[in-house]
C-alpha cells in the first residue's frame, strides 16, 4: 500500500538517471566512472544512518519485504516513530472515541508526498555533487599534471642553476688561475726586464772595458804608425798652391781664436735675426688676420645682437671696452708696429669676446635649426614611413570628409531642386519679415501713440502755462485794482473792511494771497500732467520751488520723447 | 700628363760606380780601373785623362771644381789631380795607418784622411807645407759633418769611452768647441741647412736625438720611446724648419725647430685606406722598345733618340694593401723601420722609405702633412734622389728602368740601350739642368729630360 509509489519514485529517479548520465557514460572511461561511484559511496560511509532506512528497503525489495501481513503494526509504529523523528506530524490520529489510534490517510499522503519531494531533491543535488565533484577531478587531474610539470621544471630549473653555479665556480676558478698567471707573467716580466737591464749593464761594462783595451792598443798602434822613421806618411806636391780666396793662411794668434768666436756668433746671431724676421712677419700676418677676423666679427654680429654685445660689454665693464676698442682701433693702423703686450691683451680679449658672442649666437641657431629640423621632419629631404603613414592617412580621412560634406551638399541642392520649392523658401523668409514688419508696425504705432499723448501732454501744459499767466495776469490786475482800490480808500475805513471781504469772492479760482495762492496753483495746474507720471505728481511737495522742479521734470521727459521717437 | 722627351747619352764604361759631377756643374769624373776620365757635362768629351796608381775607390771634386782626389784606400794612396794645371799632382801616402776614407774640406785646399781603425784624421793642406792630426775620431755611420757655408766642422770623437763633439773653423782649424755629448753609443751628427743647429743621434739601441747649438749648447733632447730599436735615419729639411727621424718602429717623426717637439708622426701603414692618398703601382707590361728604333750610339740632338714616354704605372683605387716583408728579427740590422729620407729642395715633398716595404717610395706632402703618393715599384728601390732645383724625384730599383715622379705625373722609363743596363745608382746635375746621371755596374749613361712647354 505505501511501498508501491516508493517504488513508482524510485523508478522515476532510475528512469531520470540514465538520461541525464548519457554523456557520462559514454564519455567517461570506466575508472572515471567507478570513481564516480566510490564517491557516491563515501557518504553512505559516513553518514550511514539517516540513509538505511532506504536502503534497506531497497535491499528489502530485492530480497525480503520489510512489510508484510504479520508486522502491519509494528511497520505502522515504527515508521510514524521515524517520521515523527524526522519532523513530520504523526500518522495515525487518535480516534474519536480516544481509544483506537487508526491511520490518518491525509498525513500520509502528505508525508509521502514530502518524502518524494524530498527524495527528487536529494537526488537533484546529488547530481549536481556529482557534476561538482567531476569538475573538481578533472580540475584536481589538472593540477596534477600542470604540479608534475613544474615539478620536472624545477628539476630542469635546478638542475641548469647547478651546472651554471658550476661553471661559474669552473670561471673563477680559471678566473683566479690566469689572474695567478697575469701576476706570474708580470713578475716573470719585471724580472727579465731586470735581467736586460743587469745584462745591459753588464754588456755595457764589458763593453767599457773591452773599449779600454782596444784604445790602449789604438793607442800602441798610433805610437807605431806615429813613428818619425815611417817615411811612409807623406804627401808629394809638385807645387803649393794658393788658397781659394787668393789669402794667405793667417798666423796663428790669440786674436784668431777671439775672431773665430765673434764669427760664430756672427753666424748665430744672422740665424737669430733671420728667425725672428720670419717670426715677425709671421707675427704680423696672423696679428693682421685677427685684425680682420675681429672687424668681420665686428661686423657680423653688430646689426644682429646689438643688445647681446652691449649686455657683454656692460658685464664686462663698459670703461675697459671702450678703452680696447680705441686701443685696437689704434693698432690697426700700426700693426706691425705695436707688439706690446698690453695691446696684444687687448686684442685677444675682444677677440674672445667677439667669439664668445658669435658662439652663442651660432649655438642659438644651431638650437633653432635643430627645432625646425624636428617640426619639419624632411630633413636631408627624407621623411620617415611613420610619419609618411600618419600624413596618409590624416590626408584620407580629410578626403572621406570633404566627400561627405560634399555628398551633403549634393543631397541637400537635390532635395532643393525635387521640392522646387524656392518660393516658399523665400516666402518663409517673407513671412518671418513681415512677422517682424508686423511687430515694429505695432511698436511703431505705439510709440506714435505714445508721442501723440506727449504731445497733447506738452499742449495741456503750454495751455496751463498760458492760462496760469493769464490768470497771473489778472490777479495782478486785481491787486493793481485792490491796491488803487486800498489807496483811495485809504481814509475810509469802512470801505476798506467791506473791500477786504469782497475780495477772496472776487478771486474765487486765484488764491488770494500770493504764498497760500502759489502754493495752491501749482497743485490745480499739475492735474492733467499729473495722470501720466503719477509718481512725480504725487511727490510734488506744495513749496514755492514747484514750479522749478516742473521744470526740471519736463526736460527728461522731452528727452524720453525722442529718445522712444 | 704632360708630354716629356727623354733624351739618352752614349754609354760609357765606369767601374765601382764612381762618377760625379763637378760642384759648378761643368764637369763629369769618372772613374774606369786606374783612369780617371774628366768629360763636358754638354759634349761629355774627354777633357782629361788622368792616370792613378791603383784601382780608384773614391773619387771627390773639390768645392770649387779645380781639383779631384782619387782614394786608393788598399794603398793607403790619395791622389790629387787639378783640371787647371794637367801636369801639376800630388800625391798623399798614409804609410802603415792605413786609409779608410777621404774627403776634401770646404775650402778645397785640404783633404782629411781618416786611417784604419780611426786612430786619427790627418788633415793635408795643399796650401802649404803642413799637416794636422786628429785624434780619437770616433768610428760611427756619419761622424763628420761640414757646416754648407763650410765655415765650421763638427767631429764626433770618442774619449775614455766617452762621446765628445769638437767643432772646429774651418778656416784656420782651430778648435772653437768641444763638449761632452749625453749619449750612450754616438752614431751620427749632421748640421742643419742653417749651420747653426747640430743634432746628434744615439745608436739604434736607443732613441735619443740631441740638439745642439753652434757654441756647444743643448738646446733640446728627445726621446720617441724606450727599449726597442730607435733611430735608423735623419735628415734636415732645406729651411732648417724640421727635422725628420726615422725609426725602427716605422715611423718618420717630425720635429720643429722652435720648441724641438714632434709635430707630426708619419705612420707606413701596411693598408692605405685614405681615398686622397694616391697609390702608383708599377705594372709590368710587355711592351718592348723596337731596336729598329735604337741608334747606337745615339747621335745628340738628333730626332732618333727621342723616345715617347709610356707610362707604366696604374693608379690603384680603394684601400690597398702594399707588400710587406717580414723582417728577421733574429739577425742585426733588420730590415724594418724607415732606413732613407729626402727633403725636396723645396720643402714640399719628404720621401721615404720603409725598409719592411722596400718597393714603395713614400712621398709625404709636408705642408697638408699628409700622405701624398705612395709609388709601389715591382722590384726593391735601391736609391731615390730629389732633383736639386724643383720637386721632382729620380728612383733606381736596379733594374733597366729609371722611374721619375713630379707632383703632375709620375713615369717608369726604360733606358734605351743595348745589353744590359741595370741602373743601381743616380745622381742628378747639380744645378738642375735637367740632367741624370745614371750608373750601373759596369757603365754610365747621362738622362736629358726636357718638358715640353704646352703651346
Amino acid at each position: 500500500m505505501v511501498c508501491p509509489p516508493l517504488y513508482t519514485g524510485r523508478d522515476a529517479s532510475a528512469c531520470r538517471r540514465p538520461a541525464m548520465g548519457d554523456w557520462r557514460a559514454g564519455n567517461m572511461p570506466e575508472s572515471e566512472t567507478r570513481i564516480i561511484t566510490r564517491y557516491n559511496s563515501e557518504p553512505r560511509m559516513t553518514s550511514p544512518t539517516p540513509l538505511e532506512p532506504s536502503f534497506s528497503i531497497a535491499k528489502m525489495s530485492a530480497e525480503s519485504h520489510f512489510c508484510n501481513e504479520d508486522n502491519v503494526e509494528q511497520c505502522i509504529t515504527y515508521i510514524d516513530q521515524e517520521l515523527i523523528t524526522l519532523g513530520f506530524p504523526s500518522l495515525q490520529t487518535i480516534s474519536k472515541n480516544g481509544v483506537g489510534r487508526r491511520l490518518h490517510v491525509v498525513s500520509i499522503m502528505n508525508c509521502i508526498n514530502e518524502l518524494l519531494q524530498r527524495h527528487s531533491r536529494d537526488l537533484r543535488r546529488r547530481e549536481d555533487a556529482e557534476m561538482e565533484l567531476l569538475k573538481v577531478n578533472s580540475d584536481l587531474e589538472h593540477l596534477h599534471n600542470s604540479h608534475s610539470k613544474l615539478k620536472d621544471q624545477l628539476d630542469l630549473t635546478k638542475r641548469e642553476n647547478a651546472a651554471l653555479l658550476e661553471r661559474e665556480r669552473q670561471q673563477q676558478c680559471k678566473n683566479h688561475s690566469l689572474l695567478q698567471l697575469l701576476k706570474s707573467e708580470k713578475e716573470e716580466v719585471q724580472k727579465l726586464q731586470n735581467i736586460i737591464t743587469s745584462r745591459s749593464s753588464q754588456h755595457n761594462h764589458n763593453l767599457k772595458k773591452k773599449e779600454r783595451e782596444y784604445n790602449k792598443l789604438k793607442e800602441r798602434l798610433y805610437q807605431l804608425v806615429m813613428d818619425k822613421r815611417d817615411k811612409k806618411i807623406s804627401i808629394d806636391v809638385l807645387n803649393y798652391i794658393g788658397r781659394a780666396d787668393g789669402k794667405r793662411m793667417a798666423w796663428r794668434t790669440s786674436r784668431t781664436d777671439a775672431k773665430n768666436e765673434e764669427e760664430m756668433y756672427k753666424v748665430l746671431l744672422g740665424d737669430y735675426e733671420q728667425r725672428q724676421k720670419q717670426l715677425m712677419l709671421e707675427n704680423a700676418e696672423l696679428k693682421k688676420v685677427l685684425q680682420q677676423m675681429k672687424k668681420e666679427m665686428i661686423s657680423v654680429l653688430s646689426p644682429q645682437k646689438p643688445k647681446a654685445k652691449e649686455k657683454l660689454e656692460d658685464s664686462l665693464g663698459p670703461a675697459l671696452s671702450d678703452g680696447e676698442d680705441d686701443a685696437a682701433d689704434s693698432s690697426k693702423d700700426h700693426v706691425i708696429e705695436l707688439s706690446c703686450e698690453a695691446v696684444r691683451e687687448q686684442l685677444v680679449n675682444s677677440i674672445r669676446r667677439q667669439w664668445r658672442i658669435l658662439k652663442c649666437h651660432v649655438e642659438k641657431l644651431d638650437h633653432q635649426a635643430s627645432q625646425v629640423r624636428v617640426a619639419s621632419p624632411d630633413r636631408k629631404g627624407l621623411i620617415s614611413k611613420e610619419e609618411h603613414e600618419k600624413e596618409l592617412e590624416l590626408l584620407k580621412q580629410e578626403i572621406l570628409s570633404c566627400e561627405e560634406t560634399i555628398k551633403n551638399q549634393q543631397h541637400l541642392l537635390q532635395q532643393q531642386v525635387a521640392a522646387s520649392d524656392d518660393d516658399t523658401s523665400s516666402l518663409l523668409q517673407d513671412c518671418y519679415l513681415l512677422e517682424d514688419q508686423e511687430r515694429l508696425q505695432q511698436e511703431w504705432k505705439l510709440f506714435s501713440e505714445q508721442k501723440k499723448n506727449f504731445e497733447k501732454e506738452r499742449r495741456n501744459f503750454t495751455e496751463a502755462a498760458i492760462r496760469l499767466g493769464h490768470e497771473r495776469k489778472m490777479f495782478e490786475e486785481d491787486r493793481a485794482l485792490w491796491l488803487k482800490h486800498q489807496f483811495l480808500n485809504m481814509t475810509l475805513f469802512t470801505d476798506r473792511r467791506s473791500s477786504e471781504h469782497c475780495q477772496p469772492r472776487s478771486a474765487l479760482d486765484p488764491d488770494e494771497e500770493s504764498p497760500s495762492s502759489q502754493s495752491k496753483s501749482p497743485q490745480n495746474n499739475l492735474h492733467p500732467f499729473a495722470d501720466v507720471t503719477r509718481s512725480a505728481g504725487k511727490s510734488l511737495p506744495a513749496t514755492p520751488a514747484a514750479r522749478q522742479l516742473l521744470h526740471r521734470h519736463r526736460s527728461p521727459r522731452t528727452n524720453l520723447n525722442g529718445n522712444n521717437l | 700628363m704632360r708630354a716629356s722627351i727623354m733624351n739618352f747619352s752614349e754609354v760609357f764604361k765606369l767601374s765601382n760606380q764612381l762618377c760625379k759631377f763637378s760642384p759648378n756643374g761643368k764637369y763629369l769624373a769618372s772613374c774606369v780601373q786606374y783612369r780617371l776620365v774628366i768629360r763636358d757635362v754638354n759634349t761629355l768629351q774627354i777633357l782629361q785623362l788622368y792616370t792613378c796608381l791603383d784601382q780608384i775607390q773614391h773619387v771627390g771634386w773639390s768645392a770649387d771644381s779645380m781639383f779631384i782626389l782619387c782614394a786608393m784606400y788598399k794603398r793607403g794612396i790619395v791622389q790629387v789631380w787639378s783640371l787647371e794645371q794637367p801636369d801639376w799632382h800630388c800625391k798623399i801616402d798614409e804609410g802603415s795607418a792605413g786609409l779608410v776614407s777621404s774627403c776634401w774640406s770646404p775650402d778645397g785646399r785640404h783633404i782629411l784622411n781618416t786611417t784604419e781603425f780611426h786612430l786619427r784624421i790627418t788633415l793635408w793642406s795643399l796650401s802649404a807645407k803642413s799637416v794636422s792630426y786628429i785624434k780619437y775620431p770616433k768610428a760611427c755611420q756619419k761622424g763628420m759633418a761640414f757646416t754648407s757655408n763650410g765655415q765650421h766642422m763638427a767631429l764626433a770623437e770618442r774619449r775614455d769611452c766617452k762621446d765628445y763633439i769638437s767643432i772646429f773653423v774651418c778656416n784656420d782649424w782651430r778648435l772653437l768647441r768641444h763638449f761632452e755629448t749625453d749619449t750612450q753609443d754616438l752614431t751620427g751628427i749632421d748640421w742643419a741647412p742653417n749651420g747653426c743647429v747640430l743634432a746628434v743621434w744615439d745608436t739604434c739601441l736607443e732613441y735619443k736625438v740631441l740638439l745642439y747649438s753652434l757654441d756647444g749648447r743643448l738646446l733640446s733632447s728627445y726621446s720617441a720611446y724606450e727599449w726597442s730599436l730607435g733611430i735608423k735615419s735623419v735628415a734636415w729639411s732645406p729651411s732648417s724648419q724640421f727635422l725628420t727621424i726615422g725609426s725602427y718602429d716605422e715611423k718618420v717623426r717630425i720635429l720643429n725647430h722652435v720648441t724641438w717637439k714632434p709635430i707630426k708622426e708619419l705612420v707606413h701603414a701596411a693598408t692605405i685606406s685614405n681615398t686622397k692618398t694616391m697609390v702608383y703601382r708599377e705594372v709590368d707590361k710587355c711592351q718592348s722598345v723596337e731596336p729598329s728604333q735604337l741608334t747606337f750610339p745615339p747621335p745628340r740632338g738628333t730626332p732618333s733618340s727621342l723616345f715617347t714616354v709610356h707610362s707604366k704605372y696604374e693608379l690603384v683605387e680603394g684601400p690597398v694593401t702594399l707588400r710587406t716583408i717580414k723582417p728577421d728579427t733574429d739577425r742585426a740590422n733588420p730590415e724594418l723601420g724607415i732606413g732613407m729620407l729626402a727633403f725636396s729642395p723645396d720643402n714640399r715633398y719628404l720621401a721615404t722609405k720603409n725598409d719592411n716595404m722596400p718597393c714603395c717610395v713614400w712621398i709625404w706632402d709636408i705642408q697638408k702633412m699628409r700622405l701624398s703618393v705612395v709609388l709601389e715599384q715591382t722590384s726593391p728601390v735601391r736609391t731615390f734622389h730629389w732633383d736639386p732645383v724643383q720637386p721632382r724625384l729620380a728612383i733606381c730599383t736596379g733594374n733597366s728602368k729609371v722611374y721619375l715622379w713630379s707632383p703632375t705625373s709620375c713615369v717608369s722609363v726604360q733606358v734605351p740601350v743595348e745589353g744590359t743596363f741595370n741602373v743601381l745608382s743616380l745622381a742628378w746635375h747639380p744645378l738642375g739642368e735637367d740632367s741624370l746621371l745614371l750608373m750601373s755596374k759596369d757603365h754610365l749613361c747621362i738622362c736629358y729630360l726636357e718638358t715640353e712647354e704646352d703651346h
